[in-house]
């Protein structure tokens, strides 16, 4: 119980949270290092990152994050500061010491253990990058929540640049925090009893305006006389802003009797208001460590080269923290150390974190008024009112408005896929050390914005899909080099939308299918016949097939007999499709097409054989009425249509789903033209065209595993159940007769 | 648990009884969750034959099972007086076809008899035990055993 009570909790959770999205950011800024794309902006939006966890794990007292946490940061400040020049191999060493810090936050989380020995090897490597520069990180032991500036984004966005032509213009006009307010601020060990953090005080005093804080440590004892429940710690802020002295007072309320607190300062907000909090006109000067009132600290921290000594400086009277009157003497400086702890290179826009379950209740909420909307369409439809009579246009309203909400409420549960992106370079890394291949993940569209639980349900086939581009289709090195090819291999993984739906690419560049190869595989383990003949795409297939893999040896990685089948029965699942191209030479592209919600769909009503049913309507590309002289025979079963230059296959939909034998004649019947993924097309026929509108998707429960065909079902106006087709997929397990003649010439399968 | 109920349970079971065909089978009432009548289904293509489609209840698509075609009896020729069986089994909800329901029975558990093992009738997985009540022999369905799910997925 006393733990739901527990403050810490819930701040520790969103401590956890806030990783998350800085691990997102450490991940991106690597990655554009690699590239090559580095500026000193990326450099210390990486080094921040790192600082910011660490920051945090110190104060949740989680150790070991921060211990490695420390030696990253160490690290990257060298980086920062020219000292070490990030090549290649040092980049790959923080992009595993990105995930290791990854794996340290999750362990934190869970409250797991992390694999000590990874974590170990990976401090190794870095120490080995830090070089004899080593001895100054012991000295930097101690900056955890030392002295720093904390401030708030302003918005302000200059160049470095501008800032690099006009250096000396700004340089003059620091002013003192005379004009602000001084705060003593001691608290007592009962404050920390009652869970009260001054991080979140002084976060509060951030929002007020400018912050300088210096931390007096010099009442801590030696270890040895240290008493963990006393409190030794003490805090000098000094502070500008315009609120008056009761404001600032009141950020205290809640301590105001757990601590000691002098405020010195105006009483009245008059002098301050003469000055402004923010000069946001003002280009941030950085040359001489002196912003002014309400700069940007990031934009100082993130400047040039050419003021590193100065920093370093800085940085030097910072970490000494024992000496908190070095650092009045040096005031301001807050450009080093603390700037990077809060502020971001990007404001960001507000967000709020919602409980999916809400969502998930809203989604279905709306997917009721639309069923709703439908049963009333129905019924003014029955009550045959005038077209243009106040409820039809009423009405009408409404279903826009339906729409509408619709649209909005299937915005809040998408999301981009950057995030599995970056998982997926994670697999790429670890997977290709442990088989010695030297591979790179290239991302393109990760912005593209997919359904959460497609997201989340996308992980383990997407995992696979690497994990088999890694092992079985980037070729060994000395293999590559004899193809031509770079030595590095190159997974590319693009997502995009296309047609009313997401499409996921896993390509790489390795040597292809080989296909003899497969087929022999597929003909050794009995899954297919011998001498059986087989066009590419169909070797190509068998890949898919249960219990099939390629590997002549099983290796670590994948192999381990769960197969391409398992990642394609999981992506059906989410009604999506998978399909797969390969040049031999040129590498495999494994294309993944999945719906945009799983939700709603726009879809077209028809009727088939007495039976109501639901084409989604992106895959209707048009629909025709057969004339006579459109159809011609194709073989003794089946028919093709002209469909103006090209021939079409035609297909009976009632015949297909088992619903009525083939018609005699399909004159004058109605085909929609259903695109299927590679280009090509395929005609179905149905009885007749009821309407188009928005159906709300319902599952089918899994009783009867997958229904071949069908995607889902959906609830009518009249309450009636229709199913929603699949017809791409109708198409694929077509058998394609429309001839109910000589029915013993039926081919097999 | 309280006394009451665990009393309750060692001692007697309310079974809900109803027709199929010409046999009366009983369900354990807990697993019913509610009788209503039939309302036409939509069917499911490349269903098995016993799985006679889907209705709507009240938001969330329901699967019926025609249990006379299910137990070798043929199948239900449908018409108002058919009743569909709501049961609930843990894992799934699934409505069951039959032609009327009878009544309401409090058994005691010791009253129930082991069928014996006739491997001739092919419906007798589905039937876990029997009853007599006024003479006449209840078959008690197992549920899970009637429900497509494992068999399907074989297929």
């Amino acid at each position: 119980m006393s733990d739901e009570d527990d403050p810490m909790i819930e701040i520790k959770a969103s401590f956890f949270v806030e990783c998350e999205e800085l691990l997102e950011s450490l991940q991106d800024g690597l990655q554009i290092m690699d590239d090559g794309g580095a500026d000193d902006e990326i450099i210390n939006v990486v080094f921040r990152a790192v600082h910011s966890i660490k920051g945090g794990a110190g104060a949740f007292g989680l150790d070991q994050l921060v211990r490695f946490a420390h030696q990253f940061e160490s690290v990257l400040d060298r980086v920062r500061s020219g000292a070490i020049i990030a090549d290649r191999n040092a980049i790959s060493v923080f992009f595993r010491s990105g995930d290791i810090l990854a794996d340290l936050v999750r362990s934190a989380r869970d409250e797991a253990v992390a694999d000590e020995e990874r974590t170990q090897s990976v401090l190794k490597e870095l120490e080995t990058i830090l070089g004899h520069d080593s001895n100054d990180v012991v000295e930097d032991e101690i900056d955890d929540f030392q002295p720093m500036t904390l401030s708030m984004d302003l918005g302000l966005h200059i160049s470095n640049d501008e800032v690099l032509d006009t250096p000396e213009q700004f340089t003059t006009d620091a002013p003192a925090f005379e004009d602000g307010y001084t705060i003593n601020f001691v608290p007592d060990s009962s404050l920390y009893v009652s869970g009260n953090e001054p991080l979140h005080l002084l976060r509060l005093l951030r929002e007020m305006g400018q912050l300088n804080v210096t931390c007096d440590t010099s009442e801590i004892p030696s270890l040895a006389d240290i008493d963990v429940e006393k409190s030794y710690l003490s805090w000098t802020i000094q502070l500008t802003t315009d609120e008056d002295q009761d404001a600032v007072r009141e950020v205290f309320d809640f301590v105001a009797d757990l601590c000691t607190l002098t405020i010195n300062g105006p009483e009245s907000s008059g002098p301050m208001a003469a000055l402004p909090p923010t000069l946001p006109t003002l280009p941030p000067l950085t040359q001489q460590n002196a912003p002014p009132p309400g700069e940007e600290p990031s934009a100082t921290a993130t400047k040039d080269l050419g003021t590193l000594d100065t920093l370093s400086d800085s940085t030097h009277l910072l970490g000494s923290a024992t000496k908190p009157e070095a650092i009045s003497s040096a005031l301001p400086v807050p450009a080093k150390s603390g700037a990077p702890e809060i502020s971001k290179s990007v404001k960001p826009r507000p967000t709020v974190r919602v409980d999916l379950e809400r969502i998930d209740r809203l989604v279905n909420l709306v997917g009721e008024l639309v069923i709703n909307q439908a049963m009333i369409s129905q019924s003014v439809q029955e009550a045959d009112l005038s077209t243009n009579s106040a409820v039809s246009d009423g009405l009408d309203e409404f279903m826009q408005l339906t729409r509408d909400i619709q649209d909005s409420v299937m915005m809040i549960r998408a999301q981009p896929v950057k995030s599995l992106f970056q998982r997926m370079s994670r697999i790429i890394r670890e997977s290709s050390a442990m088989i010695g291949k030297s591979v790179r993940l290239k991302t393109e569209g990760d912005a593209t914005e997919v359904d959460k639980t497609v997201i989340e349900r996308l992980a383990d086939p997407l995992t696979h899909m690497i994990r088999n581009a890694v092992d079985h289709g980037v070729e060994s090195p000395s293999d590559r080099l004899a193809a031509g090819k770079s030595e590095e291999g190159i997974v590319t993984l693009s997502a995009g939308h296309r047609s009313g739906r997401v499409i996921i690419e896993v390509a790489d560049d390795g040597a292809g299918i080989n296909r003899p190869r497969v087929l022999q595989i597929a003909v050794e383990k009995g899954l297919v016949p011998e001498n059986v003949q087989l066009s590419d795409s169909e070797i190509d297939n068998l890949l898919f097939m249960p219990g099939f893999s390629t590997a002549s040896e099983v290796s670590d990685l994948s192999g381990r007999g769960v197969g391409m089948d398992v990642v394609k029965s999981a992506i059906l699942a989410l009604g999506g499709r998978v399909t797969i191209k390969s040049n031999p030479g040129n590498g495999t592209t494994f294309t993944i097409s999945l719906p945009l919600t799983l939700a709603v769909l726009d879809g077209m009503v028809i009727d088939v054989a007495q039976q109501t049913l639901v084409v989604p309507l992106n895959t209707i590309t048009e629909t025709l009425t057969l004339a006579e002289d459109d159809i011609r025979a194709l073989g003794p079963l089946t028919n093709v249509i002209k469909v103006r230059d090209t021939f079409v296959p035609l297909l009976d939909l009632g015949a297909e789903l088992g619903y009525r034998t083939p018609l005699d004649s399909y004159t004058g019947a109605i085909v929609l033209l259903i695109a299927r993924e590679d280009g090509s097309h395929a005609a179905l026929v149905v009885d007749a065209i009821q309407d188009q509108r928005q159906v709300v998707i319902k599952g089918l429960q899994d009783t009867f595993g997958r229904v071949p065909g069908v995607a889902a079902a959906t609830i009518l106006g009249d309450g009636k159940i229709a199913l929603i087709l699949d017809p791409v997929d109708v198409v694929a397990n077509a058998d394609g007769r429309t001839r109910s003649v000589q029915p013993n010439l039926q081919l097999a399968g | 648990m309280t006394d009451i109920e665990e009393k309750a349970l060692a001692a007697e079971i309310e079974l809900l009884t109803f027709q199929v065909g010409k046999q009366e089978y009983a369900l354990d009432i807990m697993s019913v969750r509610e009788i209503r009548g039939w309302s036409k289904a939509t069917p499911l293509p490349h269903a098995p034959a016993f799985v006679r489609g889907v209705i709507n209840l009240r938001g969330t698509v329901l699967t019926i099972v025609d249990l006379a075609n299910r137990l070798g009896m043929g199948r239900t020729e449908t018409n108002e007086r058919n009743v569909i069986i709501v049961v609930h089994t843990g894992k799934e909800t699934v409505g069951l076809l039959v032609d009327a329901v009878s009544d309401i029975l409090a058994i005691n558990k010791t009253d129930l008899q082991a069928p014996p093992e006739m491997s001739a009738d092919n419906n007798q997985t589905f039937v876990s035990s029997l009853i007599i009540v006024e003479e006449r022999m209840i078959r008690i369905l197992a549920l899970a055993a009637a429900l497509p799910s494992e068999s399907m997925e074989a297929a």
